[in-house]
């Protein structure tokens, strides 16, 4: 092995399901150098580097990375630390509530380092990035650029001996991503043995490296300095050299984009701005842009992400309606509500919005008829725009199994459809590979030259913009210049239209960066030989319990989940099972009419239960109340009951129950037996005394710990178990998930935390929140509710710790099976809920369930909890009885986290 | 508003949903598998119920009680000493301890009315509500049985003979499974409009929508009915096959008009989750809103507990939700038959709670918009 090469990649192979990302790549990357890996969207670039970063396991092949291989668990143990990793995606690793500061200081803490080497170390990055002054801004609201630097600064906080960047500045204005150049050359002069590797979409950057890869399909095509790949294939810069390097197949039809120049006629204006402003709030995303485009010309937007360019084409389709100014298309004012102009606009927004579930004829379909054309026209209009864009063999197919490119060409396929007069396009060629972008620029060319269409394209590739008839430059929701690139570029007399928009730019912000770069960072002491990092370091975990924390804080519908979720669910189920099913109305049918019949009906009446309506007349009248709900119960009292009561006779009294909702008619039943039974007595005890009336034993019957028999006592304390388990499993699982979910997750693979450091870091403040919910549902029991508390509180507070610990365990178990958030909330909901409503004793005890529910009540912690809850509120119990459930409830904990620490995988599969 | 584009809109919806295997799956285990275990559970009547006995008097009479406790309502009666029972009922192992005092049968012959002490755990409250009367009977009948080979008992002179109407049994199945069928009108209308909305927002799909000749209310009422009509296709599919087919339990009234019902039903539940839709952010705060709007509305409306159980201003505040009109009317016309000239009153409300619903949304989606 040579001690030139950073990494070695033996073929390497890797597939997400069907798909292959990686076929079999050998190569060896040279240390201390600066690679770029070139190639358009979805070649491998970033899987190669997440293999060589450690962030994803190996499939096949061997990797070795600095001296080791990286499919050993020890290896990369070892090394993970002096690699950083910077994933694609602006502010992908990051932390968006939290400020630049905590960011790095997270990332700090991660690599073990005390407080003072960390405030030394973020000062000289922050100072070196020129963030120094946004120092308490939270990550999301900074730009692009700045989101960039900052990923950097996180990056580097550990002196890393390979810095892997994955398309650190797609998206970012030239201004930015010249000073995230210079800033990388600053720290590699500083660190002369640093290895770094960046994958790039921009051709200009990656012609400045030392050393590049391109790649095309899973496969290295050519690997040399930017001059041996233009030397090689006889070009003259490196996006026609890629073109070469393209196998045969892939390039065949390929030509140069010619666009012919514009037949200048003075004819009308399609598209005109004037001082159109749009502000959010406070904050202005368009600030008085004014333009004129005339028919068929080809116009574009250059500027980099967030400038407003996409704001300002919403205005334009009336998707937005500005603050101030106007638009006008075709001289009419646009009007949202006039749907006659849409007609005459096609739209393709930035991202692909196509429907992925639909196949593409069916896109088609959904879109011509949206478009009111002619029935009869529909079938050969899609004909003919799928040919045209060469799109007939995938009809059937769905556009999300696509490739990039031919996506971008049926969203202008389809954009095209209603033949608009106005092309409006938001970078449309993002991420596409220069064979397609050609191809596609061809067709505009056309569209624009032949068809008459007027275009309006927005883009952040330089070369792109150099095709437009005309641009603007725009920046921070302003427009810099509008003329030909020609223009622009000669009338800053820069050598190109990069140099010419930067040298605009440096304008437009007061030039603050053309005095020499801030220093580099002062590269602290090299002796950190890295100390063998521990196996369990309480820093690491508090680290992430703290940031944990910070960001739910900064979260409003979590928080008040956290929060409030049980509260408010515990007061709905409290008033669901409250008081007494009362005003129960009831009529009678009495044939009888006599003192005694009356008196029967009156103790009824009587009753607080019951509401008497107008009595009932015959047996019809009584059939159709029942019918129609007006009666819970219909009582027939029979021919002279009184005559027959007196005399000693059997007498029946006929009662009828609404059965429709069988829990009320049981209670409706209890009650009248209990009044039947209670009038008896009472009658007896009045003809014939006291003795009359005793039985021939007596049940006496002792209702325990709820003497009055109060739904609220004896479901109160089964309820809190419940939400305490449902709750906070489902914040902990979301926590995790919600990491995957974002990109963040990959902290946890790049970086030294161990996955029982990452679990507990999670855990701590959702115990923590856990707890104040476990006493504010206590208080809400006691004090709102009145269920006497009779036993011991501290047994209570006690089993109340171990048990959010295990439900929040739970929730770290569930989120090992879970990659989406909304997947989460509903799995954690039904797998907690179940087997505590089932198995845990809620309604029926333990001791009646036989089988498998009677193993899973024995492991589940809630059967526990409940039993203890119980015992403590209504039964006056201690430590003494409970010991033997608090035992069990504390087993469970270290099992459970356990599992969860082998469920959660330290790299990505 | 254009029809056809209403129309084209919503095959579209459909065509994505069947594309959706959650949401699918979801649809078809909410109108199946969860309407038909809440048709066969039997959650109210009394099941494997513990009971231990103390029996001081180890006479043929109390080994005669002891014998009649039987599954499957009492679990095999543990036979226990008096020093035990606190601590057992204090774990929670018996919910009921029947205990027969020394000498039972011999007071009893002689007249002497002893008595027996029923322990019951009343914080388990549907067992100890029903066991015990359960208990009492049992105790009563075995007393009587044994009494009536030594003297002629008196028959009590006034019999009330009760018959429920409507479900004869008092099956808590019948009721269990139906209002488990309008949980899941409930839930699916909401996740299902919602997801639709958010989903097409997430995917950036709305923008291109508006770029259309379409307009926001078109947008809106195709989501509505074409969801609408999954979970109604879903609802007849519960309602015909699995409630009165495969668990038998007799359905009574006009189908159409409970249909028309539910119709009204969807529409005010379907505008419900945009409106959820339009509050959330994303998928997963939809999904954490869900929790805590979806639970109230099932608990208070009277589809788990009766609603004449519920403190006066929660049942005035329900009157705004749908689900109580629709479980009022669900129970009116399936299980007593009711005809429209009685359940006009919930086809009202719940026409003004969609109405106004659809309003809030519609108003909230065109901001949402802009």
């Amino acid at each position: 092995m040579s001690d030139a090469a950073v990494a070695h990649i033996r073929e390497v192979g890797l597939t997400y399901g069907r798909v292959k990302a990686l076929d079999s790549v050998a190569l060896d990357i040279p240390a201390g150098r600066m690679v770029g890996l070139i190639g358009p969207d979805g070649v491998g670039k970033s899987s190669l580097l997440a293999l060589i970063s450690g962030a994803r396991a190996l499939q096949t092949g061997a990797l070795e990375v600095l001296g080791g291989d990286m499919s050993q668990p020890a290896h990369r143990k070892a090394v993970c630390p002096r690699i950083a990793y910077m994933p694609q995606g602006l502010g992908r690793n990051l932390y968006h509530t939290l400020s630049v500061f905590e960011n790095v200081d997270f990332f700090g803490r991660l690599f073990g380092q005390d407080k003072a080497e960390r405030e030394a170390r973020i000062t000289d990055l922050l100072t070196a990035t020129g963030l120094s002054s946004f120092r308490n801004r939270p990550a999301g609201k900074l730009s692009g650029g700045m989101k960039q630097k900052l990923g950097l600064c996180c990056a580097l906080i550990h002196d890393p001996d390979l810095l892997i960047l994955d398309e650190p500045t797609t998206g970012v204005d030239p201004l930015s991503r010249r000073q995230f150049w210079e800033l990388i050359d600053r720290i590699r002069a500083g660190r002369p043995g640093m290895s770094v590797i960046v994958a790039t979409a921009y051709m200009e950057e990656a012609a400045r490296f030392d050393w590049l890869v391109a790649m095309n399909a899973g496969r290295v095509l050519a690997t040399g300095s930017p001059a041996e790949l233009m030397t090689r294939t006889a070009t003259d810069n490196l996006d026609a050299a890629f073109i070469e390097l393209l196998p045969e197949e892939d390039r065949s039809g390929h030509n140069r984009v010619v666009i012919p120049p514009m037949a200048r006629d003075a004819g009308d204006y399609a598209i005109e701005a004037e001082g159109l402003t749009m502000r959010f709030g406070t904050f202005i995303a368009v600030d008085d842009v004014s333009f004129r485009i005339p028919k068929g010309e080809i116009f574009g937007f250059l500027g980099s992400n967030g400038c407003g360019k996409t704001t300002t084409m919403k205005m334009l389709t009336g998707l937005l309606t500005a603050s101030e100014g106007t638009a006008r298309l075709f001289g009419h004012e646009v009007d949202p509500d006039d749907l006659s102009v849409r007609k005459r606009v096609g739209y393709m927004s930035q991202a692909f919005s196509l429907y992925g579930e639909l196949t593409v004829a069916q896109n088609f379909d959904l879109h011509a008829r949206l478009f009111k054309l002619d029935d009869g026209r529909i079938a050969s209009r899609i004909r003919e725009m799928a040919g045209r864009f060469d799109l007939t063999d995938v009809m059937d197919q769905r556009p999300d199994a696509m490739p990039l490119g031919i996506r971008q060409r049926l969203s202008l396929a389809i954009a095209m459809l209603h033949a608009p007069d106005i092309l409006i396009l938001d970078e449309p060629t993002s991420g596409v590979d220069p064979v397609a972008r050609d191809a596609f620029w061809q067709i505009l060319s056309d569209l624009s030259r032949k068809d008459g269409v007027t275009i309006f394209v927005s883009t952040h590739f330089m070369n792109e913009a150099e095709l437009c008839d005309r641009i603007s430059l725009m920046h921070a929701g302003k427009v810099l210049v509008t003329d030909t690139p020609e223009a622009i570029t000669g009338g800053r007399g820069a050598a190109t239209l990069e140099d010419a928009f930067i040298s605009y730019l440096q304008e437009a912000i007061g030039d603050t960066t053309s005095a020499p770069g801030p220093p580099a960072p002062q590269v602290l002491p090299q002796d950190h030989v890295p100390a063998k990092s521990p196996a369990f370091d309480p820093r690491r975990m508090f680290s992430y319990a703290m940031r944990e924390t910070m960001e739910l804080r900064r979260d409003p519908i979590r928080g008040a989940l956290a929060v409030l979720g049980t509260l408010i669910l515990m007061f709905v189920i409290g008033l669901g099972i409250g008081a007494d099913v009362k005003d129960l109305t009831f009529a009678v049918l009495d044939h009888d009419d006599s003192t005694i019949s009356r008196d029967y009906v009156q103790q009824i009446a009587g009753s607080r239960y019951f509401i008497e309506q107008e009595p009932l007349a015959d047996y019809a009248e009584m059939d159709r109340r029942l019918r129609e709900g007006k009666l819970n119960l219909a009582l027939e009292i029979p021919p002279n009951f009184g005559r027959d009561i007196l005399r000693g006779r059997d007498v029946e009294i006929g009662g009828w129950i609404d059965g429709s909702g069988p829990q009320r008619a049981e209670t409706v039943q209890g009650y009248v037996q209990g009044m039947h039974a209670h009038w008896l007595t009472q009658r007896m005890r009045e003809e014939f005394g006291a003795a009359a009336v005793a039985g021939d034993f007596g049940l006496q019957l002792r209702y325990r710990y709820n003497p009055d028999i109060k739904s609220l006592v004896a479901m109160v304390p089964a309820v809190i178990p419940l939400l305490l388990l449902l709750i906070p499993s489902m914040l902990s699982a979301l926590s995790v998930v919600r990491e995957k979910e974002l990109g963040s997750i990959t902290n946890l693979y790049v970086t030294p935390v161990t996955r029982l450091e990452f679990l507990l870091g999670k855990q701590i403040p959702y115990t923590a929140i856990a707890m104040l919910n476990f006493f504010l549902l206590t208080a809400l029991a006691i004090f709102a509710f009145k269920v006497p508390f009779t036993g011991s509180f501290a047994v209570f507070v006690l089993s109340g710790f171990l048990y959010v610990t295990a439900a929040t365990a739970i929730g770290l178990v569930i989120s090992a099976f879970m990659n989406s958030q909304l997947a989460a909330v509903f799995a954690t909901a039904l797998i907690t809920i179940l087997p505590a409503v089932q198995f845990s004793g809620l309604t029926d005890p333990v001791s009646s369930l036989d089988g498998v529910g009677a193993v899973v009540s024995q492991i589940y912690p809630t059967t526990h909890f409940i039993t203890i809850s119980r015992g403590v509120f209504s039964k006056a119990l201690g430590f003494e009885e409970l010991g033997g459930a608090i035992l069990r409830l504390a087993l469970v904990i270290p099992v459970l986290i356990g599992l969860g620490a082998l469920l959660m995988r330290k790299q990505e599969k | 508003m254009d029809p056809a584009n209403i129309l084209h809109l919503g095959v579209k919806e459909i065509r994505g949903l069947l594309r959706d295997p959650a949401m699918l799956f979801l649809i078809v285990f909410s109108f199946t598998f969860s309407v038909y275990t809440s048709g066969s559970s039997r959650s109210e009547t009394l099941n494997r119920a513990p009971i231990a006995i103390v029996d001081e008097d180890q006479s043929p009479l109390s080994l005669r009680i002891l014998e009649a406790f039987q599954p499957p309502y009492f679990a095999a009666p543990v036979l226990i000493t008096a020093a035990e029972m606190d601590r057992r009922m204090d774990e929670g192992l018996d919910t009921f301890a029947l205990n027969i005092p020394p000498d039972f049968q011999r007071d009893l012959l002689a007249g002497k009315q002893p008595e027996i002490q029923l322990n019951v755990d009343a914080t388990r409250m549907t067992q100890a509500f029903l066991g015990s009367g359960y208990v009492q009977r049992i105790v009563s009948a075995e007393v009587a049985e044994f009494l009536a080979r030594y003297r002629a008992s008196d028959v009590p002179p006034v019999n009330l003979v009760l018959r429920p109407r409507f479900n004869p049994e008092l099956d808590d199945g019948w009721f269990q499974a139906i209002m488990s069928v309008v949980n899941s009108v409930t839930m699916l209308s909401i996740i299902l409009a919602g997801a639709a909305l958010i989903r097409e927002r997430e995917h950036g799909t709305i923008e291109h929508l508006l770029v259309m000749p379409v307009t926001p209310p078109e947008i809106l009422i195709s989501k509505i009915w074409s969801m609408g009509l999954v979970v109604m296709a879903g609802t007849a599919f519960a309602l015909l096959g699995m409630v009165d087919w495969l668990l038998g339990i007799p359905l009574q009234g006009s189908l159409l008009l409970f249909f028309t019902g539910a119709a009204l039903h969807v529409f005010a539940t379907a505008s419900l989750g945009i409106f959820l839709a339009t509050m959330a952010g994303s998928m997963p705060q939809f999904g954490l809103l869900l929790i805590m709007v979806l639970l109230p509305l099932q608990v208070l409306s009277g589809g788990s507990t009766p609603i004449e159980a519920m403190p006066d201003p929660v049942r005035f505040v329900m009157q705004a939700a749908p689900n109580t009109h629709f479980v009022k009317l669900a129970q009116a016309v399936l299980f007593r038959g009711a005809g429209l000239d009685v359940i006009w009153p919930q086809m009202l409300w719940l026409l003004a709670i969609g109405t106004a619903l659809f309003a809030l949304s519609l108003s909230r989606f065109q901001r949402f918009l802009k």
